[in-house]
């Protein structure tokens, strides 16, 4: 008998560790209502091909965070960020938001930019109750999710219809045909794809050529002669940067002349770098320009370029916002309690941000006008404001 | 016309790189029978390798990164890539797969596959290369050589032969040959084919196996690094080494390898040539969307008429 149980204690020494250090782990385990501190979440790309969106729009959240801090917080709770990286993967965004909820505590999480990454994990706070707040993903799915799924920018729809309009009207473009490249894996770029066909061809354009890609990609050639062979007025590519830039050095090694088109997923400092010459006199679709007069904007840009020595991009005025709204909600209500900041979240309106006055729509949408920006060497110039309804 | 003769181009560039990493597969295969999954990992090293030595090696010759530097230059940095790809091909060889000799052939292939998890995850490193993409500095100039024009009018064509899809095929194919020559006319190519052909009477015969197997790993590793210089020259934006991009990459090789039949080195370069026109070709004619299901259709259909592989000869069992 006795020997039995020794046995039984010998075999399960090494059990006994194990179970010490889950012990211990549980101990460590941070809880937001020990500390004084309101902990928000933030999920971002903050390395990988989409890395400038993640780092942009963190550095927008960290300034509200460290502005509200300073002005003595919430009720004099201290805001803390806590960032996790989700690399551009959106099992890697599940897994981010999934700590944050359930871990860390978070009160309420801020992201992602890219469409699908927000799909992803938009469900997992969804179901805990905790309400989310996109900075920049326009595709219209992401806040059907649900009624904690908010966000700060316009939709795809409304995107794709400027875009449409503007390669229709523009002075220098009146186009009428129409190629489209697109990322066949991203919730983003087929959204946009799908919108801008619709809008275009309503507006008498016709899309002469629709080809595809897939983020990783490297050769584009067979798609582009393709595009080449058709003929087309104008060219557009709802994708992101990095993809978007070696795009157009091949298209221009091919002797592709035409103007290249394309939305909010261009925005990052990269793309000039990386396309150069290549991508002068293309156009995209954007929520925020630079150049926009307003001394809260002006004011935004010189804080912001202090602090990290380059002129924010759209991501980072939008980062800023949505950590602005979600920080104007938290203070007119009591209780930190998810459901009730989603409410309050939902009244949102006219609430005076860096890129525009942003009022929360009954879709849980922010209505917007976008601006449409030229890349003039390597740096995007501002050339027109498209306002919803137009 | 035009279309099809830019296809064909493009296609040309993309299977010599294809049939140059093919090669390190195949080579593998043909002396230890085990696939070396590391090997699209030499590839992504063989690329990272060019970019830091290219990002330090130009400012200290007193180069701007954004002009091109003379032809040299370029040389040097792919030479350099070469031997250091080589110098690791060496090591992983020696230290993970020697000791596993005569081990199962199963445990051998278990640990190329820690291997080329180890070198994704030591690259995205911080200290090592990172977790983000970098630019390639232009090592080349953007320059197209030949702009052939056809049609008149309203319906003109052009085709364009870029400078770097030459450099792609002329280096391609001169390593190739090269490799060809070393395999075929000298006395350590007569020891691969014959550690190939039966390793134990190859090394009765007073074959030094190891030192074969060795040099195997080195050329295979020389061949992927200088096609990781190679798409980097054509493709500048690097994506980061755990990209599965790499692991795709590697796995196109894999199959050029094996519908050209592996062990073959004829077939390698076969395979590489035959997937990437199957693979553009199809992109332009039928649907962009598909690229990767002609290659991999291809493979299965080829599995399923001439398992052997194309130039592959027939399994005989020994009696």
């Amino acid at each position: 008998m006795t020997c039995t149980v020794f046995r039984i204690i010998r075999r399960q020494t090494f059990l006994l560790p194990c179970l010490l250090l889950v012990l211990m782990a549980n101990g460590c385990q941070p809880s937001a209502s020990s500390s004084n501190e309101i902990l928000i979440g933030h999920y971002a790309s903050m390395t990988g091909s989409e890395a400038t969106f993640g780092i942009s729009t963190d550095n927008g959240i960290k300034m509200a965070v460290e502005e509200l801090n300073a002005a003595g917080g919430i009720r004099g709770r201290k805001v803390k960020l806590i960032t996790y990286d989700d690399k551009g993967d959106a099992r890697e965004a599940g897994t981010a938001v999934t700590r944050l909820v359930t871990k860390d505590g978070v009160v309420a999480v801020i992201g992602e930019v890219a469409s699908g990454l927000s799909l992803a994990a938009a469900p997992i706070c969804q179901e805990a109750s905790i309400p989310m707040i996109s900075p920049s993903s326009t595709n219209p799915k992401v806040t059907r999710i649900g009624d904690m799924i908010f966000r700060v920018c316009f939709i795809d729809p409304f995107q794709a219809h400027v875009c449409a309009k503007f390669a229709r009207e523009h002075e220098g473009l009146k186009a009428t045909k129409a190629a489209i490249l697109t990322d066949q894996a991203s919730p983003y770029s087929v959204g946009l794809q799908d919108e801008f066909e619709k809008s275009f061809g309503a507006m008498g354009g016709t899309v002469v050529s629709k080809q595809t890609y897939q983020a990783g990609d490297q050769d584009f050639s067979a798609q582009l002669t393709s595009i080449r062979a058709a003929e087309p007025d104008v060219i557009f590519i709802p994708g992101y940067y990095t993809h978007v830039a070696s795009i157009i050095l091949q298209a221009r090694k091919l002797g592709i002349t035409q103007t290249f088109l394309g939305a909010d997923g261009w925005d990052s400092a990269k793309l000039g770098e990386i396309a150069g010459e290549a991508i002068n006199g293309c156009f995209y679709s954007n929520h925020f320009s630079h150049e926009d007069q307003s001394p809260k904007v002006q004011e935004f840009i010189r804080k912001y370029t202090a602090k990290h020595q380059q002129t924010p991009d759209a991501l980072a005025a939008l980062g800023h916002d949505s950590a602005m709204i979600l920080f104007e909600a938290m203070k007119k209500i009591d209780s930190l309690d998810g459901v009730a900041l989603a409410a309050e979240l939902a009244k949102t309106k006219d609430f005076d941000g860096v890129t525009g006055k942003i009022s929360i729509d009954a879709d849980r949408n922010a209505v917007k006008p976008a601006f449409i920006l030229e890349m003039q060497n390597g740096k995007p110039k501002y050339v027109t404001t498209m306002k919803p309804g137009e | 016309m035009s279309d099809f003769a830019q296809t064909l181009i493009t296609a040309i560039a993309i299977g010599s790189l294809y049939a140059l990493i093919a090669l390190g597969y195949t080579m593998v295969y043909g002396i230890l029978k085990f696939i070396n999954f590391a090997h699209s990992d030499i590839v992504v090293l063989g690329a990272w390798s060019s970019y830091s030595l290219a990002v330090k090696l130009m400012p200290a010759l007193g180069y701007s990164l954004d002009a091109v530097p003379p032809i040299w230059v370029s040389v040097v940095i792919l030479i350099a890539a070469m031997v250091f790809c080589g110098a690791i091909g060496f090591s992983i060889e020696r230290l993970a797969y020697r000791p596993l000799r005569r081990a199962p052939r199963l445990n051998v292939l278990i640990t190329a596959i820690g291997v080329s998890l180890l070198l994704q995850n030591v690259g995205q490193l911080s200290f090592v290369f990172g977790a983000s993409p970098q630019d390639m500095p232009p090592l080349l100039s953007d320059r197209t050589l030949t702009t052939i024009t056809f049609g008149e009018g309203e319906s003109v064509h052009q085709l364009v032969i870029g400078l770097v899809d030459v450099v792609i095929f002329a280096t391609a194919t001169s390593l190739m040959l090269i490799m060809q020559y070393l395999v075929f006319h000298t006395k350590l190519g007569v020891a691969m084919r014959a550690v190939s052909f039966n390793t134990e009477t190859a090394a009765l015969m007073g074959i030094h196996v190891d030192r074969v197997v060795s040099f195997t790993f080195v050329l295979g590793s020389t061949l992927a690094a200088a096609a990781g210089f190679l798409i980097v020259m054509k493709y500048p934006s690097i994506s980061q080494p755990a990209h599965t991009i790499w692991v795709l990459l590697g796995l196109k090789a894999f199959v050029a390898a094996v519908i050209g039949g592996i062990g073959n080195v004829r077939g390698a370069v076969l395979g590489g040539f035959v997937i990437a026109f199957v693979e553009q070709f199809g992109a332009f004619y039928i649907s962009s969307s598909y690229r990767d299901v002609y290659v991999f259709a291809l493979l299965i259909l080829i599995l399923l008429v001439k398992p052997s592989g194309l130039l592959g000869s027939p399994l005989r069992e020994k009696v």
